[in-house]
């Protein structure tokens, strides 16, 4: 990944008659990063990923992808990405090879054998190229679809909802697919309902609810809204403790559950042997120590929730 | 011009997989031409044509056959009326494969990726436009030397076979035709863009086909007599007619309207 914006978003903004679908959207992507879009149904998602690609118009504010602007070289940016649309949209009445040499063909590509025979390879789908899509999974046809976004070597793409209805087994391979396509350096912009794909996958998320509620590295969203958490599975209660480490300046607070306690430190590494010297001098018996990691779904939950809960 | 050719095959690839386009493009064209020859060799073995006197006639009718004897008259005005068959064609067959190309993208969501490509909207709408169209007319064309042969084998006077290499036939199948077939997609597409449904979108586009079915009914019933000014003012009215729908056509072909309001 460089420092290089290849996607520049400037207070984009659109409207559907009195519907505020997507308010004032700013950020921005490097080169070679994967960029998460998280958000629920209807915050805006899709419609910004169609403004990116120049396939709708904002109603205000400006987008620069690749160099060029939505506003007005739309058809130049269509030949710098790759997109994989919320629904496969492959034609059913053709075989895969033939898909795919008409994508090509779209594409003015000099060599279309060569790249339909190196992505149906990659993706496991040569020997199936001459069946119809009529007859393929659903976790096929999404291998497809992926084939036909990458097929002219985009440097930047769009998944939107690429693990969707997905199998686990088949969403772990397209996962695995889009992690072999970031290490080529291309950029990815994904949306996703599938919080561990995101956590998995992405440098940075942004929360999306018609306007874009947090933007960061999920660590650093993390560290923001929890702080970082450590337990101390004692033999025995631990309520007997709680005092004692609520008055040590170093914890920002404790709450005993059981036989646990649970401190939220600044700095584990540094705080935990002093903590841990503590307990042992008061007779505690530490069975394990660890710390409690907050996944990007409490993350994206306590967002949406904030935001809710200000909206009141 | 490659893209457009790439679509033209893809749709014609997919369109005719579709058992009902498929009999409409084969059957439509074996009806009208079949229908005119039955008759026409009915009459010729009969006689019956011969039985008319040009008395009978209109001077319009008389006018159009010029050198004709009496009894080719009578042949050459029965033909003249089945000249509006040979026009339904390419009005009726391009709804059907226009209906199912459009609807076909909108219901199975492929137009998405495809827009996302460098294709403009030009070369699109020109691709699906002439996949439908195109064998709209090779059909009507090829209706049309069918008849003419079988005219030819009938054994009518070559003078009447010499007819259908005059303007008058010539502007109705050759220039006529393929503005109607234009026209009728310009139509397909309009309507397409507003419903989800191929049929229902085939049934409304089918309406576009009256007034030829109103062409032939004013030709039978005599109150208009199809003449070689009459049809070039059709296939000038047809020019504008086609600039129109076009442009309203393309109008309503909006990116962002595909994407965002087709349900």
């Amino acid at each position: 990944m460089t420092t290089e914006t290849v996607i520049l978003a400037k207070n984009l903004s659109k409207t559907f008659g009195a519907n505020v679908v997507v308010d004032s959207l700013s950020f921005d992507i490097h080169r070679g990063e994967v960029f998460g879009l998280l958000g629920p149904n209807g915050a805006g998602k899709t419609t910004t990923i169609r403004m990116l690609a120049a396939l709708i118009a904002p109603t205000s504010g400006e987008a620069i992808v690749s160099g060029y602007s939505v506003l007005s070289l739309g058809h130049l940016i269509r030949r710098k990405i790759g997109i994989l649309t919320e629904s496969p949209g492959l034609y059913d009445g053709l075989n895969a090879e033939r898909n795919l040499s008409f994508f090509a063909q779209m594409y003015d590509l000099e060599n279309p054998e060569q790249q339909i025979e190196k992505y149906l390879k990659m993706l496991g789908l040569w020997e199936r190229r001459f069946d119809l899509v009529s007859e393929f999974s659903k976790g096929m046809r999404q291998k497809l679809a992926l084939a036909r976004a990458l097929l002219h070597e985009p440097e930047i793409l769009f998944l939107d909802e690429p693990t969707s209805g997905l199998d686990p087994e088949m969403a772990r391979l397209v996962r695995d697919f889009i992690n072999e396509v970031r290490e080529q350096g291309r950029t990815i912009l994904l949306t996703t309902h599938n919080l561990d794909v995101a956590e998995d996958l992405c440098d940075r998320v942004g929360i999306l609810k018609t306007r874009l509620l947090a933007l960061s590295e999920p660590g650093i969203l993390r560290r923001d809204l929890f702080g970082r958490a450590v337990v101390f599975h004692l033999g025995q209660p631990a309520t007997g403790y709680l005092d004692m480490v609520k008055s040590l300046s170093s914890v920002q607070s404790a709450e005993a559950i059981e036989n646990k306690l649970v401190l939220k430190l600044a700095d584990p590494e540094t705080e935990n042997p002093a903590i841990v010297r503590i307990l042992v001098e008061a007779s505690a018996d530490i069975q394990f120590v660890g710390e409690i990691r907050r996944s990007l779904e409490d993350i994206y939950l306590q967002i949406v929730r904030d935001d809710e809960a200000k909206q009141l | 011009m490659n893209k457009v050719i790439s679509i033209i095959k893809k749709e014609w690839s997919e369109v005719f997989k579709n058992r009902l386009v498929l009999f409409s493009t084969i059957f439509l064209p074996l009806l009208l031409t079949a229908i005119p020859l039955v008759i026409l060799y009915s009459l010729v073995g009969s006689g019956s044509a011969d039985s008319f006197s040009l008395g009978e006639l209109s001077p319009q009718f008389q006018s159009v056959c010029g050198d004709l004897k009496v009894g080719e008259c009578n042949q050459f005005v029965i033909i003249t009326q089945f000249m509006p068959m040979f026009l339904m064609m390419p009005g009726i067959i391009p709804v059907t494969i226009a209906a199912y190309s459009i609807v076909g993208e909108k219901t199975s969501r492929t137009l998405e990726p495809l827009l996302a490509t460098p294709i403009s909207t030009i070369e699109l709408l020109l691709g699906k436009g002439l996949a439908a169209a195109l064998p709209a007319i090779i059909a009507t064309w090829l209706a049309f030397g069918v008849f003419v042969l079988g005219a030819i084998v009938m054994r009518l006077a070559p003078s009447i076979i010499e007819k259908f290499f005059e303007a008058l036939w010539l502007i109705a199948i050759f220039i006529v035709g393929p503005l109607l077939a234009m026209a009728s997609v310009s139509f397909a597409v309009m309507i397409s863009s507003r419903t989800s449904d191929a049929r229902v979108a085939e049934q409304i586009s089918g309406l576009f086909v009256l007034p030829v079915v109103a062409l032939i009914i004013a030709q039978v019933s005599g109150a208009i007599f199809l003449n070689e000014t009459l049809i070039l003012w059709i296939a000038l009215v047809l020019v504008l007619v086609d600039v129109v729908l076009i442009y309203i056509a393309v109008k309503l072909f909006q990116r962002e309207t595909i994407l965002t309001r087709w349900r």
